[in-house]
């Protein structure tokens, strides 16, 4: 029995003028799967992320998800409606800087309980119980419930970020850079909860990172870019531990061993 | 005649207000975007409802404005003038008599008939504006009916105050589609809305009008654990006893007096010429 993708991408393109973003990318994504993208910056990851996410329109090519209803559709030609409401219920997407990302005027109950309330939810005392189920997962106390973000340190803001694009169950995450800008123990405990959630719930994701270490902890499968081509990529630790291309090589000796 | 044209706007732009009018009486909470004119009157006083108004008039008709309810307060006082002047129209403080009433933040206890017009002044007309700033954004979602986001501020509402606490211009959903503001009337005004009378709704700086047809369904949002509330004041009203009107509250003495009395002057000054009293009516204070 062959499995189905869930995600299946087919020769993306994006230049922005004459310069490429990115271009023939292609992969397929199955259920549970981790995979990771990692390049310098300008590589085009960032491009390629809002390209599948719908951020971004690519100049050609085609994004295929399995949906639950119809199958197998492209959702760069799908009707805005519909695929506005795959972004927020079976997709979801972690932006690198919470704020981005989160309401930082509504209280964090209201942060987590507005995907809920997106897709129908009108009985507050079951939006303030899952809220605070959500909330206690991400390791944020419940007396922090009616805290706006704004009085949330950035790991929390990270963590609450992540809780408010689980709530409803996603099955494919993208994130990008979703330690970015954290300290390395914040980080560190960030990568623990990730790991568990994905496991747990069975998600599979997206992460696009320029931190190997990222992707050597979540990641089972690992793209290389470089000036918007994908250079190299397989399963992580074969990527890492045996490094083929040249850029790789020089990406995976160039992290600092401490 | 006064050296105004008829209603002070000139024909063509009256044109220009009648279709947006029109457009948005056929499509029920939705913002028609106009182009709104400079009025003789500052921004915030009704220049939107005064537009709207001058646009409906016609020499027979008969103009009451309403201010909070009260007929006799600076605004209502000189909008009233202002078309007495340029449209040389009957002007009335009796809401039976009037056949189009400019209102700011009240709709009169009277029901309003059929026949009837009620303009109301609209500060901001879009009710997602302080949930999502974006101009784009906010009509994509009244298109795609995304309104998950009305229900967040409900839902802060309660988790700071244990209710739904917005108690002025409180969130409608118009005929099943579009999520409208209905102008900062006490949410106690909603379920008025599903009345006889046509209902325009003009913001001037914000350059759009909507309108509520007569018998049109306007629901108010609230939670299924937490339902809408028209709540007023739970006294009667000190000049004329009434149990089911709104009330104002005024501070009487430094001592921490006050009174309620119906901001509906005319309907409260009718019913104390039919010989109800209050509390704190002339007669019952001697």
């Amino acid at each position: 029995m062959t499995i189905q993708p869930l995600l299946s991408v087919k020769d993306i393109r994006k230049t922005y003028g004459g310069r490429i973003g990115c271009t023939d990318v292609s992969f397929d994504l199955y259920p549970g799967e981790v995979m990771g993208i990692v390049g310098e910056s300008g590589s085009g990851k960032s491009t390629l992320l809002n390209c599948m996410a719908g951020h971004l329109p690519p100049d050609s090519g085609q994004v295929l998800f399995d949906t639950r209803d119809r199958g197998m559709v492209d959702t760069l030609t799908m009707s805005e409606p519909e695929r506005r409401m795959l972004s927020r219920t079976d997709w979801a997407f972690v932006h690198q800087h919470a704020r981005d990302g989160l309401r930082m005027g509504v209280s964090a109950g209201g942060n987590v309980g507005e995907r809920l309330m997106a897709v129908g939810a009108r009985h507050y005392g079951n939006i303030r119980t899952q809220a605070i189920d959500w909330l206690d997962r991400v390791e944020i106390n419940e007396d922090r419930v009616d805290d706006k973000p704004s009085a949330f340190s950035g790991g929390m803001q990270q963590r609450l970020q992540i809780a408010r694009n689980l709530v409803t169950g996603p099955r494919l995450v993208f994130m990008d850079e979703p330690t970015g800008g954290l300290d390395v123990s914040v980080q560190a405990r960030l990568l623990d909860l990730l790991r568990g959630l994905v496991r747990e719930m069975g998600l599979s994701a997206i992460i696009v990172t320029h931190d190997l270490a990222v992707v050597r902890l979540l990641a089972d499968r690992l793209m290389v870019m470089k000036s918007g081509h994908v250079v190299e990529h397989g399963l992580t630790d074969q990527v890492l531990d045996d490094p083929q291309h040249a850029y790789t090589q020089l990406l995976v000796s160039s992290v600092l061993q401490v | 005649m006064s050296d105004y044209n008829f209603a002070y706007l000139d024909e063509q732009t009256k044109r220009m207000i009648r279709r947006a009018i029109l457009k948005g009486i056929a499509v029920p909470g939705y913002q028609v975007p106009f182009a709104s004119r400079e009025m003789p009157m500052p921004y915030g006083w009704g220049t939107g409802g005064v537009q709207v108004s001058a646009a409906c008039l016609m020499p027979e008709d008969t103009l009451k404005v309403i201010d909070q309810g009260a007929d006799d307060t600076t605004n209502a006082v000189s909008i009233r003038k202002f078309f007495e002047k340029t449209a040389e129209i009957a002007v009335t403080e009796k809401t039976r008599e009037a056949t189009v009433i400019q209102t700011r933040h009240r709709i009169p206890e009277e029901p309003l008939k059929e026949g009837q017009i009620l303009v109301y002044q609209v500060p901001i007309p879009e009710p997602l504006r302080f949930l999502e700033p974006r101009e784009t954004e906010t009509r994509k979602m009244h298109a795609l009916e995304e309104y998950g986001l009305m229900h967040v501020k409900l839902y802060e509402d309660i988790a700071k105050h244990g209710h739904i606490a917005t108690s002025y211009a409180y969130p409608v959903k118009v005929e099943g589609h579009y999520v409208m503001d209905p102008s900062p009337i006490p949410k106690f005004d909603n379920p008025k809305m599903e009345m006889a009378a046509i209902q325009l709704f003009g913001a001037g700086r914000e350059q759009r009008i909507y309108a509520v047809p007569p018998y049109t369904k306007v629901v108010s949002l609230d939670f299924e654990d937490h339902p809408f509330d028209p709540s007023k004041a739970n006294h009667p009203c000190d000049l004329c006893g009434a149990e089911h009107t709104y009330l104002d509250e005024v501070i009487i003495d430094d001592d921490g007096g006050r009174m309620f009395v119906c901001s509906d002057t005319d309907y409260c000054a009718e019913r104390q010429a039919m010989g109800h009293r209050g509390r704190l009516s002339p007669e019952a204070a001697e």
